[in-house]
């Protein structure tokens, strides 16, 4: 452990950026055209931090994800992890590396063996990582894990289709905690689990964070699934963080008129009052063919004539940071976008 | 025995009604006996975890389940009886008064068929129009649901449209037979928030303008709060409580709605630890001959386990009703917070 007064982030994204050629319909073989599923983020993720990204599908939040474990190469920019950056050759730095960072797919039958029963699955990292370990002392620390998450010993035998889905994901959220990782990177945990069950996990979660100290970059379309889990927030557009702050300013004092619109659009039966939504126009626009100046502007209610032109630079200041020119005051600092005419405030 | 229709009778009403499945060697009872009715222009959100039902009972009641299916009791809609209807009576009321919409459009629109081919069918089927006056009837359609470009939209595929907008005409679709019932199954699930807003909203303004009501099946109970008048849930093949969805909400009475809204997490108010409901839905074939609810329940007592609480007025709330044993003691108890959380304690 050093003492340096600023201790370097666990995680650093610079410039991140990951662009796909494809081929639009047109002309005999198509024509070519590149998709810029990630284009060109920065953040940072402290140790034992949570860092919740959101947005919608094609946004690139699933694209950051892999790019931070190195599954793909970037196209630009790098993540650095612990002070090096992440390798993508998948050799054995790579290997090594990812020891320390592990993933939580929404999907948990997709993400488990159909054939194994879930103690060995559990195992599996301690067979690749730990060939120190005897088979018996394998054995007891998968059952220690399945303990941890709330699985009963007598399951250890059991294969996936004998679960139910919240008790898959309490087996791939163990066998992600086998190593003791630094960093989960968790893609939807709980999107596929009903309410009763969601509740579970994530407090689950929440007590293996404390006791572990794992930080995460947690990925969701649920704000308030976000809202619970995040330390701190980031909300993706087209391929682009467009704001960033801690879940109680970005969901509570959204300043850019998505994240507005985001906010106003998540239904809650919690709600004594209904507030009003700010409905957008249109589709998110096709990632391949992003609008010019502002990528929001073509849906964006409130957007002038400057927005269509030149795209605004995402801002940081004070752990706040946004990406509008609709938000930033005369004198420097940022304030919410106005709200569309329409929009009559809480009813 | 069908009974005249008077303005004050509903326009749905669903009594007893009995799926029992095949599964080979013997029958299993995935509905136990639901009663709904739904008035005329008005909203029945049905919410309920996966398995608990919803989807089956409107299924069934439309004899839409196939011959694994063994549907009882009875289905009125508009003063005819649906259950034991002839296939050509069915076949005319379905996609005509009662129009049917599902979470996935682009499994539902069949991908080899134009946009306007597919809304032409529906409208020579339920309103005789053919060539030309179809293909205008379709195009107002089109343009109604708030679709751009609507005449070129004809000559599209569906997988050249967003999914969004495939909702969309599956919405013109329903449309086309100027239903009295639009049966809405998870309309807004695989859509982005945004997207699930502007679904959300045309919904609304279509069912004000003409008058039809809806059911809407959904397991978002912010979805239901949205949009419901009033709200069935339901849990392993039964409705548990009934009730004005703005009393729902601000105060459930059963202890499984109660957990429900628990549960859920929030974005306003300050961050709590969620509170879980302990264990999962039992299968329907492993019913407990009591309350299907009693193993999770932190209110169980020894006279939930006799037999299935039957659905009856909740005391002091006359247009309310719930299926507990315990009742009486529940609308009492101010909060039931304390004994949920030893549940999960222990869990």
């Amino acid at each position: 452990m050093s003492l340096d007064a600023l201790p370097e982030p666990l995680l650093t994204a610079r410039g991140l950026a990951r662009h796909y050629g494809v081929r639009l319909p047109g002309g005999l073989m198509g024509r070519r055209a590149t998709l810029k599923a990630v284009d060109g983020i920065d953040f940072e993720l402290a140790r034992g931090e949570i860092l919740g990204l959101v947005g919608e599908s094609g946004c690139g939040k699933s694209t950051t994800a892999k790019l931070v474990l190195g599954h793909v190469a970037p196209s630009a920019g790098e993540v650095r992890f612990d002070g090096a950056p992440v390798p993508v050759d998948h050799g054995g730095d790579w290997r090594r590396l990812r020891r320390r960072m592990q993933m939580i797919y929404q999907d948990p039958l997709g993400a488990l063996d159909r054939r194994l029963p879930v103690a060995a699955q559990i195992a599996e990292p301690f067979q690749i990582h730990r060939p120190d370990l005897s088979r018996a002392e394998r054995r007891a620390r998968a059952e220690e894990l399945m303990r941890s998450v709330g699985l009963r010993p007598d399951q250890a035998d059991r294969f996936p289709h004998e679960l139910s889905g919240g008790q898959r994901q309490r087996v791939v959220i163990a066998r992600a905690l086998a190593l003791d990782p630094t960093l989960l990177v968790c893609d939807e945990p709980v999107s596929a689990l009903d309410v009763s069950v969601q509740a579970q996990v994530l407090n689950l979660l929440d007590d293996l964070r404390a006791r572990t100290g794992f930080a995460a970059l947690f990925i969701s379309h649920d704000l308030k699934v976000v809202r619970q889990m995040a330390d701190r927030v980031a909300v993706m557009y087209l391929g682009r963080i467009v704001e960033e702050g801690s879940p109680e300013e970005v969901l509570h004092a959204p300043l850019h008129p998505y994240t507005q619109a985001l906010v106003s659009a998540a239904p809650s039966p919690h709600a004594a009052r209904r507030r009003q939504r700010i409905v957008l126009r249109g589709d998110p626009p096709n990632p391949v063919e992003a609008p010019s100046g502002c990528p929001f502007h073509p849906r964006c209610p409130v957007a002038v004539a400057r927005c269509a032109a030149e795209r605004p630079p995402l801002l940081r200041d004070a752990g706040r940071a946004v990406a509008c020119h609709l938000a930033q005051t005369s004198a420097g600092g940022f304030a919410p976008a106005p709200l569309p005419q329409t929009f009559s405030g809480a009813a | 025995m069908p009974t005249a229709p008077t303005p004050a009778s509903p326009l749905v009403t669903l009594r007893d009604l009995t799926v029992d499945f095949d599964i080979g060697d013997r029958f299993v009872r995935a509905l136990h006996g639901v009663d709904m009715e739904i008035r005329r222009g008005e909203t029945l959100g049905v919410v309920g975890e996966s398995g608990c039902g919803k989807s089956i009972t409107w299924l069934a009641a439309l004899g839409l389940l196939g011959p694994a299916a063994r549907t009882g009791g009875s289905a009125v809609f508009d003063g005819q009886e649906l259950i034991g209807m002839r296939p050509r009576g069915l076949d005319r009321l379905r996609g005509g008064r009662i129009a049917l919409i599902f979470q996935d459009p682009a499994s539902a629109l069949n991908p080899v068929q134009r946009i306007g081919r597919q809304i032409g069918e529906s409208l020579r089927l339920h309103r005789g129009l053919r060539g030309a006056a179809a293909r205008a009837e379709a195009r107002r359609l089109l343009d109604r649901v708030g679709i751009a470009n609507a005449l070129q939209r004809l000559d599209e595929y569906p997988h050249e449209l967003s999914g969004g907008m495939n909702q969309r005409v599956m919405i013109a679709m329903a449309l086309a037979g100027e239903p009295d019932l639009l049966i809405a199954d998870e309309p807004t699930t695989a859509l982005d928030a945004t997207i699930q807003a502007q679904i959300l909203d045309l919904l609304r303004d279509l069912q004000t303008e003409t008058g039809m009501a809806l059911a809407l099946i959904s397991h978002d109970l912010g979805v239901i709060a949205d949009m419901a008048d009033r709200v069935a849930v339901m849990y392993s093949g039964r409705v548990i409580e009934e009730a004005p969805a703005h009393r729902l909400f601000a105060a459930p009475a059963h202890p499984y709605t109660r957990g429900l809204m628990a549960a859920l997490p929030d974005i306003e108010g300050p961050r709590r630890r969620l509170e879980t409901i302990p264990g999962s839905v039992p299968p329907p074939h492993a019913l407990p001959p009591g309350c299907a609810f009693a193993a999770r329940c932190p209110h169980v007592d020894g006279i939930c386990e006799v037999s299935p609480p039957p659905l009856r007025p909740v005391p002091a709330a006359p247009a309310r009703r719930a299926a507990c044993a315990r009742l009486e003691a529940l609308v009492r108890a101010p909060e039931p917070a304390p004994a949920l959380q030893r549940q999960e304690q222990r869990a």
